[in-house]
């Protein structure tokens, strides 16, 4: 199962990079989500996986009476997919935005902040 | 409960984040009364300052202090802790806040207000405020979003063809660095089964010389990197600091890039500290490198800006100068280098470790001198946009092709200019040149001559940089005079250059004066805070006082 996943996690990482390396937005916001996503499946891989008992303590007893599964993974990558799911979200939008006023997502012909035709700083008075 | 172990020192710790928030939600339900958004935030950043420098004092005071959240016991809980390090940051980015607020209500205007630019502030040094305080790393990564939604909210205000291009950039950079922190803080939480820094502190030692952990660290170098802007990754940071509003790029050139460098601080450095050994040449490289590349992008840019974001990248560079030094004694040789490591092997526990490293002085001086030249980076990169934004108004423009004259109109604000590029450049008196001074006498002592001559080398060529600024914006005769044909038509251009400020303006002069005042303080009276970074600097390398502080009698 370890193994498994871990494969999985090894292949979504592959994809997320290849689509990051695009030179076109959208394909790059795909690339954040499948990151975000293997990333999160890294975490649940890391904090172990075994299926015993869920994580519950009987009445009257402090700490649970046998060996239980580790809830924690899942409190981190719940935290983690709400985080990255907005700024996706807002990624998405600014995504759009910049779509319709510099009229391009391709990230070479985006040069409106770092002009390619600048010249030579003043040299002298 | 909280409520049951707090004492003052304890509530100091949350107050900074609780004023954040609460000044913040305040300032969203007063939308409509938008008059009133600037004087109810400089009462909530006034507040926060004060905050600030009541938790300095009592960290100064009593050491290290910690509260568990909720009263969940560390390392089950999340822990906010707070040592020298983390309220020397807290201070001066609270410092910070308040001058780009007060700055802000000349120069931020009523429509931008309306769009959130008082709360986004707010939501930025909680986040800020949160990475400096936390004393668990998933936390960090929280907080670090949380600071990362502020500062796009604050970059795009305005939403110009220019900010979106550089927000596009900005965020997708800095939601994968951040996402590399998360996978790498996975990585951390499968091998130690916790993400309690001091916990995690305590059994790295035991763990010492795993593979694993080399591989957590050089991870963990790679995002804090992307977030400093140091060398391979720093192509973000002028591709967008110099689209925002010239308040927002000083918040984010003083504040967000150091945080960065902050958690390098607490995570690579106080966590790993054989592996950051390991990694000391990779670092040595990273420093020089970055220094190097701001250094020569600084005097290739002709827009004033765009200058000043490679002089961010350099002092970044300078910053990591300090995390490269090996900790050899004195009169270090190879010889020692062996003996040290020999030391270190032996020794059982963190604790005896780090009193190792202590004793040796090198590392310390180092790291001294990074942390006073973090603080003094962050005034003074905040102090030098908000000048350039005060020049550029009077001038027209922020481009060296165009702007002339300032000094023979302002004398008194060229003056202060000029304090701050001597400043930037690390020239004697002010502050600049104390910690470039402790980073060369760290770098000689290690035996990395080479490094301490690209610091005196890189500091040479920003002052060139910087004294044509000065030359051009400040000397010249305004360029636009040449092209007049009479002087009547001469007397319209100077008229049309230097148009009267409207009111409010003067507000602008008062933050940067107060900040100039803190850069030559730090300079002509330097004692007091090079004792606070040697205090945070020993703090850092022994760690005992601060995991005794999270981890009570439980250790």
């Amino acid at each position: 199962m370890v193994v498994a996943l871990s494969a999985v996690v090894g292949i979504m990482f592959a994809f997320a990079i290849y689509l990051l390396l695009s030179r076109h937005i959208i394909r790059m916001l795909m690339g954040v989500t499948i990151l975000g996503n293997a990333v999160n499946l890294s975490i649940f891989v890391a904090g172990g996986i075994e299926s015993i008992a869920p994580p519950l303590i009987p009445p009257g007893l402090d700490m649970p009476a046998m060996a239980t599964a580790n809830p924690f993974p899942q409190a981190l990558i719940l935290t983690a997919i709400v985080i990255s799911f907005s700024l996706f979200v807002f990624l998405l939008v600014l995504a759009y935005r910049a779509y319709q006023d510099l009229e391009t997502d391709d990230t070479q012909r985006m040069r409106v902040a770092e002009p390619e035709d600048e010249g030579l700083p003043p040299l002298s008075y | 409960m909280v409520l049951d172990q707090g004492t003052l020192g304890q509530w100091l710790l949350i107050m900074p984040i609780v004023i954040c928030f609460l000044f913040g939600a305040v300032l969203l339900m007063m939308r409509r009364q938008m008059r009133m958004h600037p004087t109810v935030a400089i009462v909530g950043l006034a507040f926060l300052l004060v905050a600030d420098i009541a938790l300095l004092v009592e960290v100064a005071r009593s050491g290290p202090i910690s509260m568990a959240m909720g009263g969940w016991r560390p390392p089950f809980g999340i822990v906010f802790t707070a040592d020298m390090t983390s309220a020397l940051f807290l201070t001066v980015s609270g410092f910070v806040g308040l001058a780009c607020g007060i700055y802000a209500i000349a120069s931020i205007d009523s429509e931008e207000r309306r769009y959130g630019f008082y709360p986004f502030l707010f939501m930025l040094m909680a986040g800020v405020s949160g990475s400096f305080l936390t004393g668990d790393i998933f936390n960090l990564y929280v907080w670090f979003e949380v600071m990362l939604i502020g500062s796009f909210g604050l970059l795009i205000l305005g939403s110009e063809r220019e900010q979106l291009d550089g927000a596009t950039k900005y965020c997708f950079l800095n939601l994968i660095a951040a996402t590399i922190f998360l996978l790498t803080t996975g990585y951390l939480y499968g091998v130690f089964g916790t993400l309690n820094m001091a916990d995690v502190a305590v059994k790295s030692a035991a763990l010492e010389g795993e593979g694993a952990l080399q591989t957590i660290a050089v991870l963990y170098l790679i995002s804090f990197s992307m977030k400093a802007a140091a060398f391979p990754l720093n192509f973000w940071l002028p591709a967008s600091y110099h689209t925002p509003r010239f308040v927002v790029s000083a918040l984010f050139a003083g504040l967000l890039t150091k945080v960065g460098v902050y958690a390098m601080l607490r995570i690579v450095l106080m966590l790993f500290p054989p592996e950051r050994e390991g990694m000391g040449l990779l670092i040595a490289w990273i420093a020089g490198l970055t220094m190097m590349v701001g250094a020569l992008g600084a005097l290739a840019q002709t827009d004033i800006r765009r200058l000043l974001n490679y002089l961010v990248i350099a002092g970044i560079g300078t910053i990591f100068v300090g995390f490269a030094v090996p900790p050899l004694l004195e009169s270090g040789s190879a010889s020692i280098v062996t003996g040290a490591a020999a030391v270190i092997g032996e020794t059982q526990t963190v604790m005896q470790r780090a009193n190792n490293l202590a004793a040796q002085g090198t590392l310390a001086t180092g790291l001294a001198g990074s942390i006073y030249y973090a603080i003094h980076s962050i005034v003074v990169m905040t102090a030098l946009y908000l000048a350039t934004g005060v020049a550029a108004f009077r001038n027209g423009s922020s481009s060296l092709h165009e702007m002339g004259g300032l000094w023979r109109r302002h004398p008194l604000f060229s003056v202060l200019f000029l304090i701050l590029l001597f400043a930037v450049a690390g020239l004697p008196p002010f502050s600049g040149f104390w910690p470039k001074m402790l980073l060369v006498r760290s770098t000689l002592a290690a035996d990395l001559p080479w490094l301490a001559f690209t610091v005196l080398f890189s500091g040479l060529l920003i002052t060139i940089a910087v004294v044509r600024i000065f030359a051009l914006a400040f000397w010249r005769p305004l360029p636009a005079l040449s092209r007049a044909a009479d002087p009547v038509e001469a007397k319209a251009i100077v008229d049309d250059t230097f148009r009267a400020p409207p009111p409010g303006r003067p507000l602008a002069l008062i933050p940067l004066v107060g900040l100039t005042l803190f850069v030559v303080v730090a300079g002509v009276w330097p004692q007091w805070l090079a004792q606070m970074t040697f205090t945070a600097a020993n703090e850092l390398l022994s760690p005992s006082a601060y995991l005794s502080s999270v981890l009570g009698d439980q250790r």
